[in-house]
């Protein structure tokens, strides 16, 4: 936690790989600035190459999205909401000792809140990506993180379609190690030596946490009450448990719809669909056979 | 008017009347295009296949198909139709399309990395595996059939390529019907709304398409017989049930690719040539019209869906209304 130093869990040494210890990242927009230090750090420590130096007219973010050469992404929302107990208003700040009616008056006319949020690989339950890779070049860390392995990924595309968040992306000539599909590591690098994630290193407000999932899951807990009582009306945890993909290693507290954040609300893996369309196929796989064999008996 | 312009436009009118009222302009007047869900950015990543892999279904579906015909040839002694369609099926199925499997990869000289694992529960692993076993059966097949067919081999070794020439190509019929569907399975069981909102539809639309098609070039290749007639009305007959199936099957936002777009004609040209546009000239007689249409609507079909998933996987809105 902030003000532990190097106690915190984004600072200490750790053996969560040796110990096969669940791990996870807790990104808090609360206390985001959006300095984009992690994209930073991710890009220097993983050497990602360059990903467009675009300007997109979409707030401060000239990122994008998540992708092959994107592995941290830092959102800019702008939104006509209030944020927490903060006072705003078109015409300058009335006076709050004096009248509180004013400050009612002036959040109602014109409420607003920029929110920043660092984006990240969910590392899922049940990985859509992991389950679709036919090389098993996807696989699961002894820290329940998913990892791909670049030497033997042959870049078929296939875990591309298959993540529900959109996360992991195939990489386009002429960049290194172009051809191959790309995500966020959560530098297993970096945890096989006791260090922590680049990302959550370089954090100055620690809006990124590392450390083990359970403590994270409490700690996002409590940190959703308090916020609550503290004029965020509409903080959540975003975890999807409840779905298919049965909660995520990285994951968020939102102020708002998941939706604003471009986080599907019910996110499924894939693999869900497969029994229906495996039926249809062995169904269709029959009728031919039986069509063709009715054909050939019938007009010979 | 680009975005971009229509920014310039919304900060010029911000800067000269201090808020600009109206659509597409966000909150407190400011000059922010709103768009769905986080600056309209996709929420899932549309695929990244080029044209070889729509190809690859469409010459897939052929092959796999091809090889039924010829199982079903041989079992009613049409040797003359057997070994075309088994030639067709080791074209197309066991030569062009590994090659455009392989030319899709982004790391083609990996291809062999497919057959590292076996994974039930990859549709991907699964094709290659499919692909593999069909392969083999089909030039084994083709190459006893072959070499029964011009009787190199005297007496028993002649019978003896015979029987061996019945099981491999059992085998490629088999994993024929499996290679012609699990492109289905491919596209249906993934996070694309468009896709796996038809994940019945599309292993029996490629199926049959696949069906028809291989009947079809035996067609056109002058095998004008009674049995790939009825395979030719049967496909079209099934095709025209999709077409219906899948004018009613609309689901709003979710499954708009299907319906709008460029995507959406791709769709519904290739489901017209497959389905009413092949049967009517084949209850009139004119065969070849029934085939060449036919392969048109399937091969069009094939893109039509690629170019699907590129629309419905860039749409958030389609993603958010496919979940609610």
């Amino acid at each position: 936690m902030i003000g532990e130093g190097i106690k915190s869990t984004n600072q200490r040494k750790h053996s969560y790989v040796q110990d096969h210890v669940e791990v996870g990242f807790f990104t808090d927009p609360s206390v985001c600035i959006g300095c984009k230090a992690c994209e930073v750090a991710c890009k220097e420590w993983n050497q990602v190459p360059d990903d467009g130096f675009t300007w997109s007219g979409n707030s401060y973010d000239n990122t994008g999205h998540l992708g092959a050469s994107t592995w941290r992404h830092v959102m800019f929302l702008e939104q006509d909401r209030q944020k927490g107990n903060q006072i705003t208003g078109p015409m300058g700040l009335p006076d709050p000792q004096s009248d509180l009616s004013a400050v009612a008056a002036a959040k109602a006319e014109d409420p607003f809140r920029w929110v920043f949020l660092s984006d990240v690989c969910k590392h899922c339950e049940e990985a859509g990506c992991l389950e679709a890779c036919p090389t098993g070049s996807i696989v699961r860390t002894e820290t329940g993180t998913v990892f791909v392995q670049d030497d033997v990924c042959n870049g078929c595309g296939y875990c591309v379609v298959s993540c529900p968040f959109g996360v992991i992306d195939r990489r386009p000539a002429p960049l290194p190690n172009a051809g191959g599909a790309f995500k966020c590591t959560f530098c297993y690098d970096r945890q096989k030596s006791g260090l922590t994630p680049a990302c959550a290193k370089v954090c100055p407000t620690e809006s990124i946490v590392f450390g083990r999932l359970d403590d994270l899951r409490a700690r996002a807990n409590e940190r959703v009450q308090y916020l609550k009582q503290n004029g965020y009306a509409d903080a959540q945890v975003y975890d999807p448990t409840e779905t298919s993909v049965r909660g995520i290693h990285a994951f968020f507290l939102i102020l708002g719809e998941p939706e604003a954040y471009g986080l599907p609300p019910k996110p499924q893996v894939p693999t869900i669909y497969l029994k229906s369309a495996w039926m249809a196929a062995f169904a269709t796989a029959l009728a031919s056979i039986i069509a063709t064999l009715l054909g050939f008996a019938l007009f010979s | 008017m680009t975005s971009e312009q229509r920014l310039e436009q919304l900060r010029e009118k911000a800067w000269q009347e201090g808020v600009v009222p109206g659509r597409g302009v966000d909150v407190a007047g400011g000059p922010i295009p709103r768009k769905p869900g986080y600056y309209g950015q996709p929420v899932v990543k549309p695929p990244v296949w080029t044209w070889e892999v729509p190809l690859y279904f469409f010459f897939g579906g052929i092959g796999g198909m091809s090889a039924v015909i010829a199982f079903g040839a041989l079992l009613f002694h049409h040797v003359d139709l057997a070994r075309p369609a088994l030639w067709i099926a080791a074209i197309a199925g066991a030569v062009l399309s590994p090659i455009l499997l392989i030319m899709d990869l982004g790391r083609p000289h990996l291809f062999l990395n497919m057959l590292r694992v076996f994974k039930h529960r990859s549709a991907m692993s699964m094709g290659a595996w499919i692909l593999t076993t069909f392969g083999t059966f089909a030039v084994a097949g083709l190459i006893t059939l072959e070499l029964h067919a011009y009787q190199i081999f005297p007496g028993t070794l002649d019978q003896l390529l015979r029987l061996a020439a019945g099981i491999f190509i059992f085998g490629a019929a088999i994993s024929g019907t499996l290679l012609a569907t699990y492109t289905g399975v491919l596209i249906g069981a993934t996070a694309i709304p468009a896709w796996f909102l038809h994940r019945t539809f599309l292993p029996i639309h490629f199926g049959t398409a696949g069906l028809g098609s291989a009947a079809g070039v035996l067609e056109l290749l002058g095998h004008r017989i009674a049995a790939l007639n009825f395979l030719g009305f049967y496909a079209a007959a099934v095709e025209t049930a999709l077409l219906i199936w899948l004018s009613l099957d609309k689901k709003g936002a979710a499954n708009r690719a299907i319906h709008e777009h460029g995507s959406g004609w791709l769709i519904r040209m290739g489901e017209v040539l497959n389905g009413p546009l092949a049967l009517v000239p084949r209850f009139l007689g004119f065969i070849p019209w029934a085939a060449i249409s036919f392969l048109a609507g399937a091969l069009i079909s094939r893109f039509g869906w690629i170019a699907v998933g590129k629309v419905s996987g860039a749409d958030p809105e389609a993603v958010f209304a496919s979940q609610r």
